[in-house]
């Protein structure tokens, strides 16, 4: 099944960095932090490294996070963010050239309407979703949104899952796979996972053709180019927030000097 | 009461993947899917083992307390209109409250997939003292989370939490409620799953908890219906619980759900009132949603951002219930309604007076919806005497603090004789 595995638009994206002989690399950020119009300029900054925006969602109940992004996102739902804002973010990514994904707790898309949710997204140029909390089995109506409207659909895995589970999950998606380095949640580590070099061979025993993204944990240039001796794409969340966190605390939540300089060594990374 | 009365599994409700009709499922990261699976299995293979049931049923009759006192509150019920008011006596059992029977259950099924910690989470304290006597008796290690409002208003749980050997971990973000502390423990699960069984207290989360602790509450309604019929030889006209997560409802209505001339009401936390928004009425106010791993009725905004919950107990303070209790719901078979906080105050007062029973602040809840029922009742059909059988599902004592401010008592005697005055 894995050859006609569907790489949708951002599958080509990680394909076409391999191609280039390197990896991709995929920068989360959660939309609204410091403030909506702020976290648009942090996302171009991104996007000047990044192959892939991955555009968070702030949620009130962030399980699967660590400290990092749930600061982040309680900051940002106090100062006011709003589900639409991630299409005004999608859009202005898509007008400078860049691709995105959003990657959201799955409350805020059925509350949306998940057709409609899929419909404005599409509308707005971002490539799919990546859903950490809905598994494919519970994902009937998410699929059907996501064919109907061109998206890509981003499921995860896991250290845990099952060969069974694996297949099945890789089938229900399109674009790439998720898989979670470690058993945890989301925040910076200091080593990166020796889990995730075995996953990604597993993965890619049972399901060859699948681009496997590796996310959790990563937090510099060494680690993304030790994460992408293994993985097709590096996915780098709480290091990029943390710099822009302590800007904040600083003062000067606009400034992205470190960011901007994080960003690149992580580029370097995925290009050595 | 037989062994397999305690522990049959007849009728059983979810599908296979843990839905009650459009409720429930599992919506967790993947990284728990083999958990939930593994729990699954060992779940059926323990209900399947006579071993397991008869450890249960020992456990609950010889440490427990259990069958629990079924008592008539003939003095309660003059408040009541017409109707006899009969309470199951949850308060007395082990730790004070229903918690302790899903606790024993879940704590043998840990041990038996070789989990060495428990972690729980927890409202008023009275699911964390339960899992941390539980662990205490079967030598496991214990963790348990509470919010940080929740540790200031119950210290005394804390403590005793404390002194039974668990470590309490107060939760300083978002609401600092139940709903943050079952965050934190998932977050710890999702880290730790390994080792660590993480015991939910709240007929709610990703299947199969909903089930299992159903399974282990149902205990209630199948002593206190043979109790009911033993006593009155009839069935109660109605059987009314408090709702918060919904253990202790789902507990108390699951083996009257067949009988449908048995009216069930869950009495939610009405906090300072629906149209104030401070309240924990999920199913009376919220919509469908999906948090903490199941599709039910949340407290949610037009973004489905959760809104926190407000209520004078600690228990009954969480934004969503369990998918069963949705079901029933919806479906009609069981009827909900807020319950504010001077009324449930007024009823925990009502029944210390009454009955010399000082129930939870979250019991005290059913008691006043029983109350307003009866009275309810009295109007309606004037020459009818219904026999309403309350939950009564915790005592009171972690809630004097509470109670002090709410009454304005200051501990003070009323008056000081002798001559050192």
């Amino acid at each position: 099944m894995s050859a006609q595995f569907d790489l949708g638009t951002s599958g080509r994206i990680i394909q076409a960095a391999t191609e280039e002989g390197r990896r991709a690399l995929v920068g989360y950020y959660p939309v609204g932090f410091p403030d909506v119009a702020t976290s648009f300029d942090v996302m171009s900054v991104l996007a000047e490294g990044c192959d892939l925006i991955e555009i968070g969602m702030p949620y009130s109940d962030p399980v699967m996070d660590g400290p990092v992004i749930e600061t982040a996102g309680t900051r940002a739902l106090a100062a006011g963010v709003r589900t639409r804002d991630l299409f005004t973010a999608a859009e202005k990514l898509s007008e400078r050239g860049a691709s995105s994904v959003i990657m959201t707790y799955w409350n805020i898309i059925e509350r949306y309407g998940v057709d409609a949710f899929a419909r404005d997204l599409a509308a707005a140029g971002a490539a799919g979703v990546i859903t950490p909390d809905l598994i494919p089995e519970e994902a009937e109506e998410w699929i059907a949104a996501s064919e109907a409207h061109g998206l890509d659909r981003v499921f995860l895995v896991s250290p845990s899952s099952s060969d069974e589970r694996i297949v099945s999950t890789v089938a229900s998606c399109r674009g790439w796979l998720y898989a979670t380095s470690v058993m945890g949640v989301t925040g910076v580590r200091a080593r990166t996972s020796s889990a995730a070099p075995r996953l990604v061979s597993r993965i890619r025993d049972l399901c060859p053709e699948v681009p496997i993204g590796i996310g959790l944990g990563v937090s510099n240039g060494e680690q993304a180019r030790e994460t992408a001796e293994f993985a097709d794409a590096v996915i780098v969340g709480s290091a990029l927030l943390r710099t822009m966190l302590k800007s904040q605390d600083e003062g000067r939540p606009s400034d992205t000097t470190e960011l901007a300089a994080l960003v690149e060594d992580l580029a370097a990374g995925v290009r050595a | 009461m037989s062994r397999t009365e305690v522990t049959d599994l007849s009728a059983r409700r979810p599908d296979e993947r843990g839905h009650f009709g459009r409720f429930g499922g599992q919506f967790v990261p993947e990284a728990l899917q083999s958990a939930l699976a593994e729990l699954n299995d060992a779940l059926e293979a323990a209900w399947a083992d006579e071993a397991f049931t008869t450890e249960l049923d020992d456990l609950l009759r010889s440490y427990a307390g259990r069958p629990s006192l079924l008592t008539e509150a003939p003095r309660l019920s003059e408040h009541a209109g017409n109707a006899r008011i009969v309470l199951k006596r949850e308060d007395l059992n082990h730790t004070g409250s229903h918690k302790i029977n899903n606790v024993l259950g879940q704590a043998l099924l840990a041990r038996r997939m070789g989990k060495k910690r428990l972690i729980a989470e927890t409202g008023a304290g009275q699911h964390g003292v339960a899992t941390a006597t539980a662990a205490a008796l079967l030598g496991m290690e214990c963790c348990v989370y509470m919010g940080k409002v929740d540790t200031d208003r119950q210290a005394l749980n804390v403590a005793r939490m404390q002194l039974l050997g668990a470590r309490v971990v107060a939760v300083g973000s978002g609401s600092q409620t139940l709903k943050d502390a079952m965050n934190e423990a998932l977050r710890d699960w999702v880290s730790s799953v390994d080792t660590t069984h993480y015991l939910i207290g709240s007929a709610s989360g990703p299947h199969p908890f909903p089930m299992m602790v159903r399974d282990f509450q149902r205990v209630i309604s199948r002593e206190a219906r043979s109790q009911v019929l033993e006593t009155y030889g009839r069935l109660p006209d109605a059987v009314a619980a408090c709702v918060g997560g919904g253990s202790n409802a789902i507990g108390m209505f699951y083996e009257f759900i067949e009988d449908t001339d048995v009216a069930l009401y869950g009495f939610e936390a009405g906090g300072s009132g629906i149209a104030s928004g401070r309240h924990a009425a999920t199913i009376t106010s919220g919509e469908v949603g999906v948090l903490h791993g199941t599709r039910s009725f949340v407290l949610q905004d037009e973004d489905g951002q959760t809104v926190e919950s407000h209520s004078v107990s600690a228990g009954l303070d969480y934004p969503g219930v369990g998918p069963e209790h949705a079901w029933l719901a919806e479906s009609g078979r069981a009827t909900y309604e807020p319950v504010d906080d001077p009324e449930a105050m007024e009823a925990l007062q009502l029944l210390c007076r009454t009955e010399g029973i000082l129930p939870a602040i979250e019991s005290a809840h059913a008691v006043a919806g029983a109350l307003r029922l009866g009275r309810h009742l009295a109007e309606t059909d004037p020459d009818a005497e219904p026999l309403i059988v309350v939950c009564l599902s915790g005592r009171g004592d972690k809630d004097v603090n509470t109670a002090i401010s709410w009454f304005g008592l200051d501990g003070t005697p009323d008056r000081t004789t002798g001559d050192n005055r």
